[in-house]
Formats: C-alpha cells, sequence, structure tokens
C-alpha cells in the first residue's frame, strides 16, 4: 500500500467521522445515539490499522485493538445496559433547534479548519490533512454537550470528543505514547461506570434525567 | 466552436434526452411496482399517457389568464433547455458554453417559478398550496444544489459543465471524500427537487399531502401533457448531472461519431441502475412530514457544505 492510497483511505475515514460527528449532532433517539457512538469507534480503528500499516508503527495496532473493545464493543454494550436499567429510551431533547444546531456546526468545522491549517502544514505525517477533521469532531462533541438537556446524551457526547482526541493525536503525531493511551482508555472505561452510577442518583434525586434540576443549588 | 459535427450532436442529444425521458421515468415505476410486489405496468406507459392526453380537449377555467396558457410551455421550454447544456451523450457541445452550472440552476428556478405563478393564477386554493410548498422545497433545495455543484467545481477549477466533466472523467482514480459528501447531497437534492419520495410522492391522490401534484390540478390535456413530459425530462436532466458529476466514464465527445456507440452503451447501464435505484430509494423510504422536508435539505446542504470544506482540507 503506497503512501498516497493510504493517506486518501485515513482521508476517507476521517471524513465519515466528521459525518458520524454531525449525525450525532442530528440524531433525536438515544439508541440511535449510541449506535452512531459505536460506529465513529470503528471509523476511529480502522482509520488507526490504516496508519499503523502504511507508517509501521506497531504501537498503534494497540490503539486499534483497544478502540474496537472498548468504543465499539464494550462502552456501547454498558450505555445500552444504562439506558434498559434506566428506561429512558425518549426522545432526545434539544435546547435549539436541529437545523439550527448545524449551522452552529458548519461554523464550527470552518473555525477548526482554519485553526488546523497553520499547524497541519508544520507537520509531516501522512495524516495531517485529517487534524482539522479531528478538531472539528472535538469542537461538535462539546457542542452536543452544550445543546442537550437529558445526562445520557451528554455523557455519550463526552466520549465522542475523546474519539476526537484520539484522532487527533492519531493525525498529528501519530498517536500517544501506549502507556498514556492505555491510561486515557482505562479513564475512559472507569468514568462511563462512574456516569452511569450518577445517573442512577441524579434520577433518585431529582425522578428525571433532566440536568437542568442540578441548576438549583437550594430546594425552595 | 459551430461547426457542423457539434451541431449534428447538439440535436442528436436533445432530441434523444426529449424521447428517452419518458423511458427512464417507466422504467423507474415499473421497478418499483416489482419491488412492491404489484404486477408492473408496461415501461411505455408514460408515452401512452402522453400520447392520450394530446388527444383530449383542453379544459381551462374561464378566469385563467395568459399566463396559465403559457407556463407548460415555458416549463417545457425550460427543461428541454437544461436537457440540452447537460452533457448527456457527449461534452464540448455548442450549446455548452451558453451557460454553465450556475445558470443551470437558474433555467430550473424560471421553470419553478412559472409553474409557481401559474398555481396561483387561477385562484383556487389547492394550487396556492401547492405553489407555496413548491417555492418552500425549492428555495431550499436550490443552495444545496449551488453548493454541490461547486464542489465539483472547486475540484475541476471551473463552473462550465464540460471542463468539470472533462477533468472528473479523464484523472486518475483517487478516493476523494468530498465527492462522496457531494453525491450525497445531489441524491437528497435530487429527490426533494423532483418531487419524489420523501419530500413528494408522485403517485398520490390525496391533494392535502400534494406539493407537486397540487400545482398541476388545474391543467388538463396538451397542457398536462407537456408538463408531465417536463417532469419526465427534469428527472432525466438530473439523473444526467449525478453522471456527469460522479460517474462520467464514456461520455464521448462532440463530433466524434466512433465514441457514440460507447457512450450510448455507458449511457444505458447508468440509466438503468440509475431508475433502479431511485425505485429501491422510493421504496425504503417513506414520505416525510412537510414540516421535516427543512430539516431533510438541511441535512443536504450541509453535507453539501462539508463536501467543499473537506476539499480544502484535503487539497490546500
Amino acid at each position: 500500500m503506497d503512501q498516497t492510497f493510504s493517506g486518501q483511505l485515513v482521508n476517507l475515514f476521517a471524513a465519515f467521522l466528521l459525518l458520524i460527528a454531525f449525525a450525532m449532532l442530528s440524531q433525536r433517539r438515544v439508541l440511535t445515539l449510541i449506535r452512531l457512538f459505536a460506529w465513529q469507534g470503528a471509523a476511529l480503528a480502522a482509520s488507526t490499522l490504516i496508519v499503523a500499516y502504511s507508517t509501521g508503527q506497531t504501537h498503534l495496532y494497540f490503539s486499534a485493538a483497544l478502540a474496537v473493545l472498548l468504543k465499539v464493543m464494550l462502552i456501547p454494550w454498558v450505555l445500552h445496559r444504562l439506558i434498559d436499567r434506566l428506561q429512558v429510551r425518549w426522545d432526545v431533547e434539544t435546547l435549539i433547534n436541529i437545523p439550527a444546531t448545524m449551522l452552529i456546526g458548519i461554523g464550527l468545522v470552518i473555525f477548526a479548519f482554519a485553526l488546523a491549517a497553520p499547524i497541519s502544514e508544520m507537520a509531516n505525517t501522512v495524516t495531517r490533512s485529517t487534524l482539522g477533521i479531528a478538531n472539528a469532531s472535538v469542537l461538535l462533541s462539546f457542542l452536543m454537550m452544550i445543546v442537550r438537556r437529558k445526562a445520557v446524551p451528554q455523557v455519550i457526547g463526552f466520549l465522542a470528543m475523546e474519539n476526537g482526541l484520539f484522532f487527533a493525536a492519531t493525525s498529528a503525531t501519530y498517536g500517544m505514547p501506549l502507556v498514556v493511551e492505555l491510561g486515557v482508555a482505562l479513564d475512559v472505561l472507569v468514568g462511563t461506570f462512574i456516569f452511569g452510577i450518577f445517573f442512577f442518583h441524579i434520577r433518585e434525586q431529582f425522578d428525571s434525567l433532566d440536568i437542568r434540576h442540578m441548576e438549583k443549588l437550594k430546594e425552595d | 466552436m459551430a461547426d457542423t459535427p457539434g451541431i449534428a450532436f447538439q440535436i442528436l442529444q436533445s432530441v434523444f434526452v426529449v424521447l428517452a425521458a419518458p423511458l427512464l421515468l417507466g422504467w423507474a415505476n415499473q421497478c418499483r411496482a416489482w419491488l412492491q410486489n404489484r404486477s408492473a405496468p408496461s415501461i411505455l406507459l408514460p408515452y401512452r399517457t402522453l400520447a392520450k392526453l394530446f388527444h383530449k380537449d383542453a379544459v381551462i377555467a374561464k378566469n385563467a389568464s395568459a399566463l396559465f396558457r403559457l407556463t407548460p410551455y415555458v416549463v417545457f421550454g425550460c427543461m428541454w433547455l437544461a436537457a440540452g447544456i447537460v452533457p448527456v451523450l457527449a461534452t464540448d457541445l455548442p450549446f455548452a458554453p451558453a451557460a454553465d452550472i450556475i445558470a443551470l440552476v437558474a433555467v430550473f428556478a424560471l421553470a419553478r417559478v412559472f409553474s409557481a405563478l401559474a398555481a396561483m393564477d387561477i385562484g383556487t386554493s389547492f394550487g396556492g398550496l401547492g405553489a407555496r410548498r413548491e417555492m418552500l422545497i425549492g428555495f431550499l433545495a436550490e443552495p444545496a444544489m449551488l453548493m454541490t455543484l461547486f464542489t465539483a467545481a472547486f475540484i475541476s477549477g471551473s463552473t462550465q459543465f464540460n471542463t468539470i466533466v472533462e477533468t472528473l472523467g479523464n484523472r486518475e482514480f483517487a478516493i476523494d471524500p468530498s465527492l462522496a459528501f457531494a453525491a450525497a447531497a445531489f441524491l437528497m437534492v435530487a429527490l426533494a427537487e423532483n418531487a419524489r419520495i420523501p419530500i413528494d410522492n408522485p403517485t398520490t391522490h390525496l391533494e392535502l399531502t400534494m406539493i407537486h401534484e397540487a400545482m398541476i390540478l388545474e391543467y388538463s390535456a396538451r397542457h398536462l401533457a407537456l408538463i408531465e413530459w417536463a417532469v419526465a425530462i427534469k428527472l432525466f436532466a438530473y439523473v444526467s448531472i449525478g453522471i456527469a458529476l460522479f460517474a462520467p466514464w464514456g461520455i464521448a465527445e462532440a463530433g466524434n461519431w466512433s465514441a457514440l456507440p460507447l457512450a450510448f452503451a455507458a449511457l444505458a447501464v447508468k440509466l438503468t441502475l440509475a431508475g433502479a435505484g431511485l425505485a429501491l430509494v422510493e421504496t425504503l423510504l417513506a414520505k416525510l412530514r412537510l414540516f421535516l422536508a427543512p430539516e431533510f435539505l438541511s441535512t443536504a446542504f450541509l453535507l453539501a457544505v462539508l463536501g467543499m470544506l473537506t476539499h480544502f482540507l484535503t487539497q490546500g
């Protein structure tokens, strides 16, 4: 596999990642959101695999395997279990309507691309052109956390943001050292479990997973 | 530029598109019937409908103005012009420099404006309702369409259809995410512009859910035939634009007679696939509520913009 072809494939998967980030932003159902999150993990793993193969960085194989294990299988399964137990298969409520959110998203993408342009000029990796996309998907996940009202989609936004960061690391410097990656992966996994426990506490306290209830400090 | 073989090719293409357009519609309807387990109508049914309508006497409302009578001819003329500009069989046609992709979108818009005006001219409530909805869809679909075409224009460095098709058809194979985005956006826009499911149902008989059909309720006989024919040509033109942008292989150059059989064969294969694909899309999707149409089209716009941005990112 020569460099230009693998570069094109990585670009394709990067575009796919960005597309999924937008799909998540526009998605109304929690179940589909989780499925999209799993697909995003799969795209991430595939692009990492291609970078690993074309550059011969062996530790990236472990990253890809880790991504498949955690982001495609384990975390979506945990989230599925969670929403089953919480019985929250409701439609997601958004603060701003969806077309407006998407327009803001386009603005964010332009901002992220402009931000990444000077950095990717300095980099000399095959994947330098995807840094903008990685940036954009981090910002889009941020946006998703902001415009969602309920706790579960916010957590999925948080996890998707980690996907974007992981992708940014791969595209800028061929990934972080394996120890750091393992640490982050473990953090995310533990984070998911802690969030899960929090969900139950939040619901017990307020009879709802709507986080607006948490803005009040005192009961009136 | 305006040499004899070029003009011969232009006439050949224009006549071919007008004659073949109902066939594509018939093929799509046949495929859809098969997919829905119905016994399929003949592939020639659109031709028979047109022949039947041309033999009938036209009935026109008393308060209709000249605009109402004029509109079918304008709409048909616009579509025919569009079919002459889009490279269907050959590139480098003598007509092609007359209009680039922006002017092409304007030609489609002109037809839309006239049908909306004619629908309101007659003063029935369904006409006004259809016109309003059509303009809503149109104003949302047009920017997405332009953005899609701009993506292709940026890749080839020109808004001329000829240059775009030649650049895209002759370059070496490359996976281009921006074209993939643009293709998805184009598919969505084409469905909306041609009043197909999920935006509009071309076979509906329920006036309240109609968009395009509601505008032409008052037309009969030869006027209706021209409009139906124009609808078929519009579908053909959109499919041809899609082919020209995203699968331009096998197209002939004007004046090159030896390449013509290959161009015909390639076009036939592509149109067969496109008609079957259209039937598949229409079978798999359900019609959206009208208020979800802006969401559908803003998604198309988003995809088109993403395609353009991705192009800058990966090339620039």
